[in-house]
């Protein structure tokens, strides 16, 4: 099936893939965790009984989510070895430590805290519950915190040197750490799992609201998600263009092949909204563009020179139509949540936000908007820095572990198989228990562990004190 | 011997995979014994268990991984390419095992496949490790800094023999947790397992021990000459200590804790015994400690991590062990 393919193109593939699918899960479940923490936290402070309902709800939701980013997760922090090895042997110093660390202070907390979360309310005594929710929500946070400092390494290095070995090594931890690009992606990616987690419970909320509009959990639950979406939106479009700027700066050719600039502009650069990349002549086709607005964006100045591909040598060049495309299903999708949240603010503020049918509506088609925008993010960001792993400093093609082809090609396919099939199965039981209504009857299962039972002494809440229930 | 940075980390990685494979042990055996129980309600019992835990457990097996990554890269840059196979393939069990915790609960129908996908995952994984084990110990061909077999060179008699020796230990891990966990028939059909499969272990603990002293001059010196040799005689005393214990806790019904830990020791005694032939290597027969370590200003500034984060990490862990202290309630399950 994969036969003619290098084993360096098997394994980029086998990376991308994998990661992917990893991203999917904790894009959600960082948001989430942080949200049932807020559920929790309002239902002890208010005993207003709608906020332990959707606690109960979503932290099924999150159990099957979770499961499916660690998982998945632990695939990737092998793959580094199995299939980037001379990357590992280099890079290791220097990004070892900071996995290291991920796993110390961030998964260890989420791991060891989750079982209290999920099935230890009874034992433990609601304080210490509250503590492990909030343990979990700060492991996910902890967990992004130091992989995307890693990851930004990658784009932005600093505080290394070079040995004989051809390792780098570390020389100042706080230069690594906090590298130039690591601050912009770190708080992009956490609005980003946040904006993905609010449009997902408002996807739920609007498919409940357009058959009932008088569920209180089910409209408490539209309502903040919509405080998120009017909130954060802005929030993170500005964010993205200030990670823009960043990103100008330390790595100008991801930044034209965005912006489709195969040309250098010597007084003010077009903003090219639409058009056909042409890899072979090297130019735009049918360019839909702003005279002098991209300079605009980013130099503040209409007339300010803007260097383009013609000045990046053809083997340093990222492959620029996927990243053209990429970036502007983004950008897109982030107007799109803005548009959202302003509707919203103006139906709240007319009264008629449980009422606007169109909004519920909406809400459900940008169901999945967060995810996709959060993969065409990341799609942008790491193949705009090809064809490096390190930029600028170490190749993609001089990372790669010696595993012959067909190896590369049997796991490869395996994952496909395997994750299809896994997650699939997972995304069909998520979106099961989404379809029913916070406080309606369970389906008819046994109650899983999430609730039960097995080892807690008696139901996590006692059925009769759920709303809706009896 | 030298007591510095590289020689700490050994420490600490084998320290971590050794909480690994005692924790995600007792919980891949579970899943191994999964078959042999056939009332839904007992696996019902045995799969909640170790709900609450098993992720903890696994993430010592990230830790694992990420340490090696970082203290000694270039093990690491060697191992997984040399391993490739059966690391791919116990990364897809564990994936399999790991879900089935959460999907059988979602549905009816597919409960079975669930279970099997719990039972063949666990399985799987504790194959594949016990393959790792086997073919590191038969050593790993390296030139310049990369791995430079071929990729199905792990995949011999010995390594075969060593997977499977660890699918029985794992299972008779699980076999005595869950004497300790669960009463009444389920706990007299895991009485009665222990028995056999601790006679098998302890058969192939011998194979083993018998083998490896063959299969590379190193290890034979290490365990016949001083001062190697005073250690061939108290490990295996202790081993037998350990499995005087465990028989004598599986036969008096009124133990409940005593064959697990027992049977903990035996795995930690095979364990140091292990350690004594890599010594000083880290990937035999070639690449030593030191060989590998990454440089110091890494060492220490992990080290610094590690020393405040691990106390924590034990005492939290172990407070999640002691809030499901106690036998798990069959009945409980049905609200
Ligand atoms: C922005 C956040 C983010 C990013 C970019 C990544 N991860 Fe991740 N990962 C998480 C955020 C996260 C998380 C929120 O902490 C997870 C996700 C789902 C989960 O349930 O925990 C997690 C789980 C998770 C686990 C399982 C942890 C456990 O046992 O509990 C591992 C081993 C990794 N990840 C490793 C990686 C590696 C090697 C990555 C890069 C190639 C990576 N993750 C990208
Ligand atoms: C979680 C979100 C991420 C996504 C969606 C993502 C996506 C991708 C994609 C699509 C590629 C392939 C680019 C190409 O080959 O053209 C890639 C490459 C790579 N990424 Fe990421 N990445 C993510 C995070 C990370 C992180 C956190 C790290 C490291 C700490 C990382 C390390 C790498 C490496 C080493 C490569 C090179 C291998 C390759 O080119 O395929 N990535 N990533
Ligand atoms: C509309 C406004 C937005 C702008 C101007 C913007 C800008 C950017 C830029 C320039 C990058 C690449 C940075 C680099 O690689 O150096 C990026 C990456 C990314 N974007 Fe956006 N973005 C926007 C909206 C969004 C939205 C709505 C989401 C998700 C909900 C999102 C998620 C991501 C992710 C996950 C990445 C990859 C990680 C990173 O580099 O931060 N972005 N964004």
């Amino acid at each position: 099936m994969l036969d003619g393919f290098s084993a360096e193109l098997l394994a980029r593939f086998q990376f991308a893939f994998t990661i992917s699918f990893h991203i999917i899960f904790p894009a959600f479940s960082i948001g989430l965790a942080s949200y049932l923490t807020v559920l929790n936290g309002l239902w002890l402070w208010t005993k207003d009984e709608t906020y332990l309902t959707l606690f109960n709800y979503w932290v099924k939701i999150f159990a099957l989510a979770f499961g499916m980013g660690v998982v998945s997760g632990i695939v990737m922090s092998y793959q580094f070895g199995t299939n980037w090895s001379v990357f590992a042997d280099k890079t290791g110093p220097v990004l070892g430590p900071l996995l290291a660390y991920e796993v110390l202070s961030a998964f260890f907390l989420e791991a060891g805290f989750l079982g209290i979360m999920l099935f230890g309310r009874e034992r433990v005594g609601p304080k210490l519950h509250m503590f492990a929710t909030a343990m979990v929500a700060v492991g996910t946070l902890m967990s992004a915190t130091w992989i995307l400092s890693a990851n930004s390494w990658m784009h932005t290095p600093a505080g290394y040197s070079i040995n004989a070995a051809g390792q780098f090594v570390p020389e100042d931890w706080w230069k690594i750490i906090f590298n130039p690009s690591f601050p912009y992606r770190l708080v992009h990616m956490v609005l980003a799992a946040f904006l993905t987690t609010a449009f997902v419970v408002a996807g739920v909320a609007g498919w409940h609201l357009l058959k009932d509009q008088t569920n209180t959990a089910v409209r408490r639950m539209f309502s903040m998600a919509m405080w998120m979406a009017a909130l954060v939106a802005p929030l993170q479009i500005f964010v993205g263009d200030m990670h823009g700027l960043n990103t100008l700066e330390y790595q100008p050719a991801k930044i034209m092949a965005m912006e489709g600039h195969y040309e250098s502009h010597p007084n003010g650069a077009p903003l090219i909204l639409f058009g056909i990349p042409n890899a072979k002549e090297k130019r735009i086709d049918y360019a839909i563009q702003i005279p002098k607005a991209s300079s605009l964006i980013l130099k503040h100045s209409l007339n300010a020179p803007l260097a383009g591909l013609d000045t990046i040598p053809d083997d340093e060049e990222p492959p620029v139509a996927i990243i053209f495309w990429s970036f502007r299903i983004m950008i897109a999708l982030g107007f799109a949540m803005l548009g959202v949240g302003v509707w919203s603010l103006w139906r709240r503020w007319r009264g008629t936000l449980y009422q606007d049918r169109w909004l519920h509506r909406i809400s459900i088609a940008m169901g999945p908007s967060g995810f996709m925008a959060v993969l065409a993010g990341w799609v942008t960001t790491e193949v705009g820095r090809q064809p490096f792993t390190i930029y600028g400093l170490l190749r993609t093609n001089d990372s790669l572990a010696p595993v012959d082809a067909p190896a590369v090609a049997a796991s490869l396919t395996a994952f496909i198989v395997v994750y299809f099939f896994v997650f699939g199965a997972g995304t069909f039981y998520i979106l099961r228990l989404m379809s029913k209504a916070p406080g309606a009857a369970p389906p008819d299962l046994k109650d899983g562990p999430t609730r039960t039972a097995g080892i807690t002494p008696a139901l996590q809440i006692k059925p009769d004190i759920l709303p809706g229930r009896n | 011997m030298a007591f510095d940075l590289a020689f700490i980390w050994a420490g600490i990685i084998a320290f971590a995979i050794l909480i690994y494979v005692v924790l995600d042990g007792f919980d891949l055996g579970i899943g191994i014994l999964f078959p042999v129980v056939k009332a839904e309600q007992d696996k019902d019992v045995m799969i909640n268990s170790v709900a609450p835990v098993w992720d903890g457990n696994e993430t010592w097996l990230v830790l694992g991984g990420g340490g090696l990554f970082a203290a000694f890269p270039l093990a690491y840059a060697v191992v997984m390419p040399a391993l490739y196979m059966p690391i791919i393939l116990m990364l897809l069990a564990l994936i399999f095992r790991g879900v089935a915790f959460e999907y059988r609960w979602r549905t009816t129908r597919w409960k079975g496949v669930w279970d099997i996908a719990f039972a063949g995952g666990s399985t799987g994984a504790a194959l594949m490790q016990g393959i790792t084990l086997g073919a590191l110990v038969q050593g790993i061909e390296i030139t310049g800094r990369a791995y430079s077999g071929g990729w199905w060179d792990w995949l011999t008699p010995f390594s075969i023999l060593t997977g499977v020796a660890v699918v029985t230990g794992y299972a008779l891990l699980g076999a005595t947790w869950l004497v300790m966990k669960t009463s009444d028939d389920l706990q007299d059909q895991m009485r009665r397992y222990s028995l056999y499969l601790a006679v098998a272990l302890l058969g192939f603990i011998l194979i083993v021990s018998l083998l490896t002293p063959f299969l590379d001059p190193v290890y034979f010196q290490r365990w016949f000459n001083l001062p190697g040799s005073i250690l061939s005689g108290v490990v295996p005393a202790l081993v037998a200590l350990a499995a005087w214990h465990l028989f004598s806790g599986l036969k008096n019904h009124a133990h409940q804790a005593k064959p697990f830990l027992s049977a903990l020791s035996l795995f930690v005694l095979c364990f140091v015994g292990i350690g004594i032939s890599f010594y000083p290597h880290i990937v035999p027969p070639s690449l030593t400690i030191w060989q590998a370590a990454a440089p110091d200003a890494s060492l220490e500034f992990t080290l610094v991590g590690t020393v405040i984060l691990m106390p924590l990490i034990l005492g939290y862990s172990a407070y999640a062990y002691w809030v499901f202290r106690g036998k798990v309630d069959p009945k409980e399950g049905y609200h």
